[in-house]
């Protein structure tokens, strides 16, 4: 399967008070947290996001807070991925959890300009940045989390344990 | 083989001999904890599952304190679901509003967490137990859910880095102080997926206390867990207040560190964390000029008793600045009750602080304290990201509650000792 769309680039350290301030966090309504998202790192990107933009960022993408609420944020703006030189750990899990994919790859998070077109191959990892005519290879997504992502998430995942458990 | 302290209690849960770090592990959990901003996620996702009920009533803990007492209607929605749930599977540990604290000082305090236990919690300061000798670790409301299933959870077996603070700390330095500097050296990725293992004669001599105001802030260094083998002083802590069996564990004499920190912390001054990252340390001295609108002190990571002695002691006999609100929080009944024998709550507001039940409230920029445009605060709290405790303009510096006291009555970032 294969991702495409226009880049938001965002800078190292972004934390989950800035992809979903904790002011919005009195529901869990996915297209009401869409409506905050990325807000205080760009005020404006609510508005200007389209389904299947490609977030690019620096270092420790999603550090602080366990909320799961970022990444579904995310997810629920439209955002079809997240590329990043590197993610904080519960932000990791937690995005594959709900099934908003993501992709380390310093190479990428540094040559994509942001509104370049870029598209991302979900199985081999690979980036390419059309407006540039660059590729950039992203780590792959670890066997046991395709296992996950397969079973269509965690909680189908664990659903399918259960059974075989009974 | 020789494992860490860590990889010891991944081992012991996975069924395991022995572990090294990389390896995938599926580990029994012993508590699974939640709270009334993740919880209902949690619940939400649960109720997917083809299960009648959790894995263990005693074990699934569920603690309002976030958004509680409820701040507006969508938050009293959100803590509802937390309570209908608990009656529903009939949960032995949930606290409601007046019996609860948060989250992080009332496990330990009612016991709930003991030395050589593996706890996952849906929220990112979970890490703090590490303090007692225990795994614990924050994740999403997704593998809360999974765990309140199965009892059960996957994890990668972190590298360790660990950490040796050596010499006698200064008077107003504390755990506090030893996390910012450490954080301040490393960076707010500095130990990302990684286990940061606290150890030396400053943690020997720390308090419990001061031990989980270290552990919980492991996670502001991008840790997995952050933990202190357990000694005499978790003994006595520990002691009469455990709920279950524990096991004190200790790293190998050959285990293995991705990388070995030795901090001699004589003298060390107290830490200053600068707007908008927790790594952006100054030693007090450098920072004291700078006017605060706000002090905090409370929170996961300051709200215990010896925080609330050590604040009073500034405190005592003085009054706060005219420019400046002063919150004091403890953070469970149990402290404020403590509190008040030991007359701090009178030294509180004697001196013009307003002092709350136990709440999150303004850490997170939940509700009671919010900065406006322009404002600043000083806070023992865990977090100075843009927006944190309130308006997106305004300002966090985090410190330890001595610094705090003595900024909310001087008016700008200061020195206890200025005002002795």
């Amino acid at each position: 399967m294969e991702l495409k769309g226009k880049t938001w680039k965002f800078g190292a350290d972004v934390d989950t008070d800035a992809i979903i301030p904790a002011r919005y966090l009195n529901t869990s309504e996915p297209s009401e947290l869409a409506k905050h998202c990325m807000e205080d790192a760009d005020p404006g990107f609510p508005a200007k996001v389209q389904p299947g933009d490609i977030i690019v960022a620096g270092k420790n993408f999603g550090c602080g807070s366990s909320r799961e609420h970022a990444p579904i944020a995310i997810k629920a703006a439209g955002v079809s991925c997240v590329i990043a030189k590197s993610f904080a750990r519960i932000f990791y899990r937690n995005s594959f959890n709900i099934g908003l994919p993501i992709f380390e790859s310093p190479a990428a998070a540094e040559g994509i300009q942001e509104g370049d077109e870029v598209s991302v191959d979900m199985e081999t990892g690979k980036i390419t940045n059309q407006t540039r005519g660059e590729e950039y290879q992203a780590t792959p997504i670890p066997p046991f989390m395709q296992e996950i992502i397969s079973a269509g998430g965690l909680i189908n995942y664990v659903s399918k344990r259960v059974k075989e458990n009974v | 083989m020789a494992m860490t302290i860590t990889e010891k209690i991944l081992a012991a849960h996975a069924g395991r001999e022995f572990v090294e770090p990389g390896e995938l592990v599926n580990v029994k959990v012993d508590i699974a904890l939640g709270n009334d901003i993740t919880a209902p996620v949690a619940i939400r996702e649960f109720s997917k599952l083809d299960v009648k009920t959790v894995w263990d009533k005693s074990r699934v803990v569920l603690v309002p304190d976030h958004f509680v007492p409820n701040k507006d209607i969508q938050s009293a929605e959100q803590a509802k679901i937390l309570r209908d749930f608990a009656r529903e599977h009939s949960l032995t540990n949930y606290f409601e509003v007046g019996k609860m604290g948060i989250e992080h000082c009332l496990l330990p305090e009612q016991g709930l967490v003991v030395p050589g236990d593996l706890v996952i919690g849906a929220d990112s300061h979970t890490c703090t137990y590490g303090a007692l000798g225990a795994f614990s670790t924050g994740v999403g409301s997704t593998d809360l859910a999974a765990a309140m299933a199965l009892g059960e959870t996957w994890l990668k077996v972190p590298e360790s880095i660990k950490f040796i603070y050596s010499g006698e700390l200064p008077q107003w330095v504390g755990g506090k102080d030893l996390i910012l500097f450490t954080i301040g050296k490393i960076g707010v990725d500095g130990a990302l997926y990684k286990a940061m293992e606290f150890c030396g004669p400053a943690i020997e001599k720390l308090n419990m206390d001061g031990r989980f105001t270290m552990a919980n802030m492991a996670v502001e260094a991008g840790a997995k867990n952050g933990i202190i083998a357990p000694d005499n002083t978790t003994w006595e802590y520990v002691q009469g207040r455990a709920k279950r069996g524990y096991s004190f564990q200790e790293s190998d004499p050959k285990a293995k560190y991705a990388e070995v920190y030795e901090f001699d912390v004589s003298s060390l001054s107290p830490q200053v964390a600068l707007p908008h990252l927790p790594e952006n340390v100054k030693p007090v001295e450098e920072v004291s000029g700078i006017t605060v609108d706000q002090a905090v002190i409370g929170s996961c990571t300051n709200g215990r008793i010896s925080d609330l002695r050590e604040a009073a002691s500034v405190l005592k006999g003085r009054t706060v600045n005219p420019n400046v609100r002063l919150l004091v929080i403890p953070g469970t009944q149990d402290i404020y009750l403590q509190a008040m024998k030991e007359g701090l709550i009178e030294t509180f507001i004697a001196a013009g602080a307003a002092v709350s039940t136990p709440t999150c409230g303004p850490c997170l920029g939940g509700h009671m304290g919010i900065l406006a445009a322009g404002e600043r605060a000083i806070a023992t709290t865990n977090r100075n990201f843009v927006g944190r405790m309130g308006h997106p303009e305004s300002e966090v510096y985090l410190a330890n509650p001595a610094v705090a006291a003595a900024s909310a009555i001087l008016g700008r970032i200061a020195h206890p000792r200025e005002v002795e």
